[in-house]
């Protein structure tokens, strides 16, 4: 899949806002004032930023309210009413904490499910597509809920939960890549499944029905940016997980050491959720002899 | 309503046989020209006369090479469309409800006005028939050509989509598949019509139908023809003669 630059700002700076609101919703840190103030400044930025950002690959962005009507069926539309929701009620939640010093702790508790379910939301609007295999499977809502927490835990200073979840978080991503290297071959979907002929033979792409590339291939069979898919997820996963954690548990702990951790870690999440959607791999593929 | 709907009246779709398709495009010529000027927004080029075309189409014609386990490669030119599915993934993911499935034929559409251009429908639907249009930034995809079928200002025999009205070869058969006496069903019966992708689980209502398997023997009499003159005679074979002492 093409990986679009306003696609993995939204998911990963989205995911980091929603993660550090659950944290605030469940009173860490325990600030109140001004100090909170900037706490759930930060938090703003980067939910709306993400979710205004993910408006910037829209055809047609001056239509995008519409998008809130159809959350029967529609993951995106869930996502939409989720993260509305969760930051209404965190920020008459923040009004509390902030200007009043009173924390209403069930309100609180809603604003950080309703936070993390936003999480969740994102991450179906990938689950659901049936089309790419890589993402079709219970681990990817896992790995975008860890993402969220990793990084919620590390933006409010919780240090000591944020390191161990800095290395769940690491060993969760290999897991996502052993598992899912093998489900686009686990599903079943050959050219041969694609064209119907594969009790005739094996099925080789002749001819293409076209000369240059059009939206299908530019958008969903993207397989030039996989050459270095290797390197980056090695360099990926020690900007997210392993760097980050060494810096926060070796002493001497500074604000500064902490803030280089958080850098590499985003740099890490940036890495990675760009491979997210480069490495997978849309049967539409199959029709153009690739995957 | 971007939910499927349980049960549709028709079932109309197309019936394509890769036995017939000489794979000249026809179809995918008439299908732009028809439905670039009709129903939504045009059918856009990018670039059109540059180095890197591009442009939306709702039909496209691959071919492939299809090699047996003995015996000759054989080509298969393969058009295609939106399958118009029954479980149609694309619409239930639309976040707007701009995507929908019709009760009363089962045709899939996309109602432009509503259509953020998120792309998602595109990503869920497993075989490529829905293109985004760069110029107007809404999803296009094959209407069953909804504006000719029902059309009673056009001549009866033009009421059938551009591309089944303009298939030179009759590759192309457009019907309601959801009736079991229609000359379409009747066909895919005979000819053991199948799905694209039948593992997906998204029903498509059009139908392949497979290339007929091909006789050894190219032509039966050909062994009972006069065997053609191997020598020549007369003013060529004076010439042959006379050219090879010179040789």
């Amino acid at each position: 899949m093409h990986p679009a630059p306003s696609i993995i700002f939204f998911t990963v700076f989205s995911g980091l806002g929603f993660g550090l609101l659950t944290f605030l919703g469940f009173g860490k840190p325990d600030y109140s004032g001004f100090t909170a103030f900037i706490f759930f400044l930060i938090a703003y930025v980067f939910a709306v930023g993400g979710l205004v950002s993910s408006t910037f690959h829209l055809g047609n962005p001056r239509r995008a309210l519409k998008a809130f009507s159809q959350w029967r069926s529609s993951w995106l539309s869930r996502e939409g009413c989720l993260a509305v929701a969760a930051l209404t009620v965190m920020g008459i939640y923040a009004i509390g904490v902030v200007f009043l010093d009173t924390r209403w702790t069930l309100l609180g508790l809603v604003g950080a499910a309703l936070s993390l379910a936003t999480v969740f939301g994102t991450s179906m609007i990938y689950t659901q597509i049936t089309t790419v295999p890589r993402w079709n499977h219970w681990t990817t809502p896992v790995l975008f809920i860890l993402y969220a927490l990793t990084g919620g835990a590390f933006l409010a200073g919780q240090t000591s939960i944020a390191a161990p979840m800095l290395l769940l978080l690491g060993v969760f991503q290999c897991v996502y890549w052993i598992i899912g290297d093998k489900l686009f071959s686990a599903s079943g979907s050959t050219i041969e499944t694609a064209t119907g002929l594969g009790n005739m033979g094996t099925v080789r792409m002749f001819e293409a029905p076209h000369s240059s590339k059009n939206y299908l291939m530019k958008e969903m069979v993207h397989v030039v940016g996989r050459k270095h898919a290797r390197t980056l997820r090695i360099i990926g996963v020690l900007c997210l997980s392993l760097l980050p954690y060494l810096l926060l548990v070796m002493p001497p702990f500074y604000h500064l050491i902490s803030l280089l951790a958080l850098l590499l870690h985003i740099g890490g999440a940036l890495i990675l959720r760009w491979l997210f959607f480069a490495e997978a791999e849309h049967t539409v593929g199959l029709y153009y002899g690739k995957r | 309503m971007t939910q499927l709907p349980t049960h549709t009246e028709k079932k109309l779709g197309l019936v394509i046989d890769l036995d017939t398709c000489v794979g000249c495009h026809a179809c995918v010529i008439s299908c732009k020209g028809w439905n670039t000027e009709n129903y939504g927004a045009p059918l856009s080029d990018q670039n059109p006369y540059g180095a890197d075309p591009s442009g939306t189409f709702l039909n496209r014609v691959h071919s492939y090479e299809v090699t047996p386990d003995e015996g000759a490669a054989m080509t298969v030119h393969f058009p295609k469309s939106c399958l118009h599915c029954e479980d149609a993934p694309c619409v239930t993911v639309c976040p707007t409800g701009a995507s929908y499935k019709r009760v009363e034929d089962g045709i899939v559409l996309v109602n432009e006005s509503d259509c953020i251009g998120c792309g998602l429908c595109a990503w869920a639907c497993p075989y490529g028939a829905r293109e985004m249009d760069r110029a107007e930034g809404v999803m296009k995809k094959c209407t069953l050509c909804v504006d000719r079928i029902y059309n009673e200002n056009l001549p009866e025999i033009d009421r059938e989509p551009a591309c089944v009205r303009t298939c030179p070869a009759g590759a192309r058969h457009f019907g309601d598949l959801g009736d079991e006496t229609s000359d379409v069903s009747k066909l895919v019966a005979e000819r053991g019509g199948m799905d694209l992708m039948p593992e997906l689980g998204t029903k498509p209502v059009n139908k392949y139908l497979p290339p007929r398997p091909k006789d050894d023997q190219i032509d039966i009499l050909a062994p009972f023809l006069e065997t053609v003159a191997e020598e020549p005679t007369g003013f060529l074979g004076w010439l042959d003669k006379t050219l090879e002492r010179i040789g």
